[in-house]
Parts: C-alpha cells; structure tokens; sequence
C-alpha cells in the first residue's frame, strides 16, 4: 500500500486525514468487552444449560425470542459480533493484500456479505413468527396450542 | 506474537461460523421443519467435536481480547502482559474442561 505520509507540523486540515482508525480502535474494545458478556451467556444458556445442543430445535428458538430480553440480546449480539469481525477482516485484509485491485475487491465482498447478513438477521428477529400457521404442532412452541 | 497470531486466526475462523450461523438460524423464516433439519447436522458427533472447537476458539478470543484491553488501557498492563497471559490459558483452561465433559456428554450421549 502506498501511503504518503504529510510533513510534520502541516496543518490539520491539509492532511486529509480523520480519526476513523482511532473510532475503530476504540470500536474493537468496547464491543469486545460487551460480546465477550453476551456470547458466553448465550453459549452457556444454549450449549450447558438443560439438555444443552440436544434441546436446540424451532421450539427452543421460539420460546427463548417470546421473551423481548433475549430478542434485543440476540439483536446486539448480530450487530456487534458482524461488525466486530468485519473490521477485524478488514484489518487482515490491509495487512496481508498488497495489490490495490485484490485488496479493494476483497473488502467490496466483505462489507457485500457483512451487509446481506446483518440485513437479514435483523429482519429474521423482528419478523419471526413463532406460531407459522401450516406448521405441525408438536414442531411448534407449547404456547401455539393455546387457544 | 503467538497470542497475536492465535488471536488472528481464532478471529477468523470465529467470523466464518458467524456467517453460517446467522444464515442456519435464519432458517426459523423458513419453516420448523427446514430449521430442525439443519439444526440436527450440528447434534452430529463429527460436528459435536467442532464445537468443541469453535467454543476453544471463542473462549480463547475473548480472555485474549480481554488481556489486550487492559494492555491498552490499565497502566501496568504493558509490564504484566506475560502474566495476563497464562492467566487467559489459565481461564481458558478452567473453562474449556467443564464444557468439554458436559457438551461431549451430550453429543455422544444422546
């Protein structure tokens, strides 16, 4: 990467530079701290909690997303986890591309995929339907069967 | 460095499961039975062993990311780092064991 550095002393406004890369920085850590609390929870209630992955089917999804905790959980989560990593990939991406071409396609693909992924994910957490109409009942959340 | 290149590495393998995960449970959209279906493949024992893993990785990434806060922020941190990280293989360790015997037990007991 070619990156000409400005004369010392020039004046801010010269240099074209921002604080971006600090933003980052700063980004990284706090969403660090705040993800290392929200994934560990959320592999402990999934994975070590009751019959752990063998529980894990549409009906423990559907009664965990009845509660709007876990639903806003779930939403910072996706949110700060794919953020997390895409500016995690995007840091390898300027270490190791060293072609413009390669490394401008490659961060293209990765904020492409970052934003497909984040778009739906939201939209599968404010959409869900935890009862879907044709759906076998014994497939569905107790609470469906409620009249 | 090692920590550094552990972190890396961990980080994007952490970040490709993320991808497949977030499109594994978009499937609740789709239907019950299309969620179950693909949830099963991950009750697998083979698939069992990757969490084991994926989690060594997640765990790892995060007492090591932790470590790299306090280096940043906390003023000893820099003259400490060695320390902090045998306490992040210690931590990891103490996590790892626990989770290893419990999630195998599932996977392989039914």
């Amino acid at each position: 990467m070619t990156t000409t550095i400005p004369a010392p002393r020039t004046p801010r406004r010269l240099r074209g530079r921002t604080n971006t890369e600090l933003y980052a920085w700063m980004f990284m850590r706090a969403s660090g701290v705040l993800l290392l609390i929200l994934v560990f929870t959320h592999l402990f209630v999934n994975l070590m909690t009751g019959d752990g992955i063998n529980a894990l089917d549409f009906g423990f999804v559907a009664g965990k997303w009845a509660d709007p905790v876990w639903q806003v959980w779930d939403l910072l989560m996706l949110w700060l986890a794919m953020l997390h990593g895409t500016n995690g990939l995007r840091t390898i991406i300027n270490d190791y591309a060293e072609r413009d071409q390669l490394r401008l396609w490659l961060k293209v693909g990765l904020y492409t995929a970052t934003t497909i992924t984040i778009v739906l994910g939201t939209l599968v957490i404010f959409t869900f339907d935890p009862c879907p109409p044709d759906a076998a009942a014994d497939l569905l959340p107790s609470f469906c069967s409620v009249p | 460095m090692w920590s550094w290149v552990a972190h890396r590495v961990t980080g994007i393998g952490i970040f490709f499961f993320l991808f497949a995960h977030i499109l594994d449970t978009a499937l609740v959209r789709v239907s019950p039975e299309a969620y179950n279906e693909v949830i099963a493949t991950y009750k697998n024992p083979v698939v069992g062993l990757l969490e084991v893993g994926l989690v060594a990785a997640v765990i790892f990434h995060g007492f090591n990311g932790l470590r790299i806060v306090l280096v940043d922020f906390w003023s000893k941190g820099p003259r400490y780092q060695k320390h902090l990280f045998v306490g992040v293989i210690a931590l990891w360790v103490l996590l790892m064991v626990p989770f290893t015997i419990r999630h195998l037990s599932h996977v392989f007991g039914g």
